[in-house]
């Protein structure tokens, strides 16, 4: 086991309006590794933007509670002062968002999006070395040095993700959280950047959390998982504790593979999940998941969350799986 | 074999835009023939032309040369009117949930739109039943049915877009990426949706979209192309299977695979990105990536044509 970079503890998120609340995050924990890649899975509104918000410390100020600690790198995050985390916040943990088109400013030349990263996190450099940086950055990322006075526009949406990949390593960050970088791109731009981040990954020694939908990144890409549904890590484990079909998963992660269409064999028709996400506003007592799953029996609609099952590193947060066959 | 009916048929179908710089190629000189009943996978990565060419089938663009022949008629130059009356059995489903719904409009006035240009149901209650069914056929909460669009995700709003293209119980739809917005479990339901809906309704669809795995899962045929060229067309299983052009290959080394035994395996990463089809050069216009390049594929531009049966690429190697 590595060095602990991050931990999430007991950590959960209100969100709250006049008659409405909504639990987007409930009692996730979770941990990176110095040097290691975490692969956060889930659908929309499982709660893995929030979560990765809550560690950036951009959760909106209004209408939210929190209740749990985020650790980074030994200090705790949560609470902290505004003016403490900007020393943080893009220096030491960055993040990559999921759209390139409008997570850009259009009205400033690239080259000088990424300089700002770097000026406001060293205030005494030079203009000079911020060129030189902003350079040696550009190459990092495979985007030719003389298309720095282009604007956004000029790119190609793969060209863009590698603008917000530069700006998001600009500040040399521990930990990286990459928010369904891909999503937005062709299958073999995703494979140029997926192996770019790759290396880049190799290169810094970052930690990583990789937010995606994506098993097929996932098993490409990273060293540990969780699954997410409904505000909770219902499983989580190295990447062969996942993907090792031979042992019992969660029903969630069951259905989220046989609702892939198999690229290898022909499916005659995808088994996909009943129903639809709960919204988090209405989250059903008991196993969020009960109202979907097919192994579902009394005990799962009752009570609260159901008991997390651990073997090693394997965890699964479910009534119907035994130890022995995780 | 027995003669299958063609419902549609594209012959030699060109779209190109006018661009300050010059001609923009989008499509250029697509030809196939599609099948009552089947699936026609048209894959390629944005910008080849794939969406383009749904809109001039459905004649939502005007085409620049060829013939689209439907249900046994030219379609090519008809009026107005006529396509009007037409457009009840060709449908499309949008790329992009966000901007191909009203913004002032409910959920259930969009879906009603439909229904009412064609003047389907003559009471209020038949009318709201059938927009309460075709909400419930693609899972739809019941609750939104007053919401505006802005109110829910791109999940939820392109499944909108697919209950408005359903409402008239058309013949042929244009699928334009349609669930590529979709959550995993989400779009397993749609495709088996769209494929129950096939079978039951007659239904044959052209499937845009850049993800192979969906493709491959619900097409009979696919037509791959490259800045609106066909580079390739054959089976479904047989595009897997073997693959012939080196864009195709590229394209199915490219997707990641959910199973740990295929990791580290390095996909065949191409080079460069897709160039401007502005006045494309003379010469196939992948060779500037194509690992497989010669001298001759920049200067002539290959033929598509049949090299086994039921398969046709457009490359120098298999001359």
């Amino acid at each position: 086991m590595g060095e602990k970079l991050l931990e999430i503890k007991d950590y959960s998120v209100r969100f709250t309006t006049d008659k409405v609340i909504s639990r987007a995050v409930s009692h996730v924990n979770l941990s990176v590794d110095k040097g290691e890649v975490l692969g956060l899975v889930g659908e929309t509104g499982a709660g893995k933007t929030t979560t990765a918000l809550s560690v950036m410390g951009l959760l909106p100020k209004y209408a939210v509670e929190t209740e749990g600690k985020i650790i980074f790198d030994g200090q705790e995050l949560t609470g902290m002062k505004e003016r403490q985390y900007r020393n943080i916040r893009g220096k030491r943990i960055s993040m990559i968002f999921q759209d390139p088109m409008t997570s850009l400013n259009p009205v400033f030349r690239v080259g000088d999006q990424i300089a700002d990263v770097i000026k406001i996190h060293n205030p005494k450099i030079s203009q000079t070395e911020v060129n030189k940086r902003v350079d040696d950055i550009m190459r990092m990322v495979g985007i030719a040095k003389e298309r720095k006075s282009e604007y956004p526009h000029q790119f190609s949406g793969g060209m863009k993700q590698r603008v917000m990949i530069a700006i998001a390593i600009a500040g040399n960050p521990d930990l990286l959280i990459a928010d369904e970088p891909t999503t937005a791109l062709d299958v073999t731009i995703q494979a140029q950047v997926i192996k770019m981040m790759r290396s880049l990954q190799k290169e810094l020694g970052s930690s990583v959390i990789l937010i995606t939908h994506d098993l097929g990144i996932v098993a490409n890409f990273c060293d540990k998982v969780a699954i997410m549904y409904a505000g909770e890590i219902v499983e989580s484990g190295t990447l062969e504790d996942i993907f090792d079909k031979s042992r019992e998963h969660h029903p969630y992660t069951e259905g989220l593979f046989a609702s892939l269409p198999n690229i290898t064999e022909r499916t005659e028709r995808l088994t996909p999940i009943k129903g639809l996400t709960p919204h988090p506003s209405e989250l059903p007592a008991g196993c969020k998941f009960h109202p979907r799953c097919p192994k579902c029996s009394e005990i799962c609609s009752q009570g609260d969350t159901p008991p997390q099952k651990q073997k090693e590193t394997h965890m699964v947060q479910c009534h119907q799986i035994h130890e022995e066959e995780m | 074999m027995s003669e299958k009916k063609i419902l549609l048929e594209c012959k030699n179908l060109m779209k190109y835009f006018e661009t300050p710089r010059g001609m923009l190629h989008a499509v250029d000189d697509v030809t196939f023939r599609l099948e009552e009943g089947k699936t026609l996978g048209v894959v390629g990565e944005s910008g080849c032309g794939k969406s383009t060419l749904g809109r001039t089938i459905l004649r939502l663009l005007p085409s620049t040369g060829g013939q689209i022949i439907f249900d046994g008629k030219d379609i090519t130059k008809l009026p107005d009117k006529e396509m009007l009356n037409l457009r009840k059995q060709m449908q499309i489903v949008f790329q992009d949930p966000f901007s191909s719904l009203d913004p002032k409009m409910t959920v259930s006035q969009i879906i009603e739109e439909p229904l009412k240009i064609h003047k389907l149901y003559n009471s209020k209650e038949k009318m709201s039943e059938r927009v309460s069914e075709l909400m419930e056929i693609v899972g739809l909460d019941d609750r939104y049915v007053n919401t505006y669009p802005h109110e829910l995700d791109g999940g939820r709003r392109q499944r909108i877009g697919i209950a408005r293209a359903i409402a008239l119980n058309p013949k042929f739809i244009v699928c334009d990426e349609p669930v590529s917005a979709l959550d995993v479990s989400i779009q397993a339901q749609i495709l088996n949706l769209m494929m129950d809906l096939k079978e039951e309704l007659g239904l044959t669809y052209i499937f845009i979209t850049h993800d192979l795995s969906v493709v491959k899962h619900i097409s009979d045929e696919i037509l791959v192309l490259y800045l609106g060229k066909m580079v390739e067309k054959t089976s479904s299983d047989r595009l897997f299977e073997n693959p012939l052009h080196p864009y195709t290959k590229a394209l199915l080394s490219a997707i990641p695979i959910p199973d740990i035994a295929f990791k580290g395996k390095e996909a065949q990463v191409m080079k460069g990105e897709v160039t401007s089809p502005i006045e494309p050069p003379e010469g196939c216009r992948f060779a500037s990536r194509c690992p497989n390049a010669t001298e001759r594929c920049f200067k002539v531009s290959p033929e598509f044509k049949e090299v086994e049966e039921d398969h046709f690429v457009a490359c120098h190697l298999y001359e």
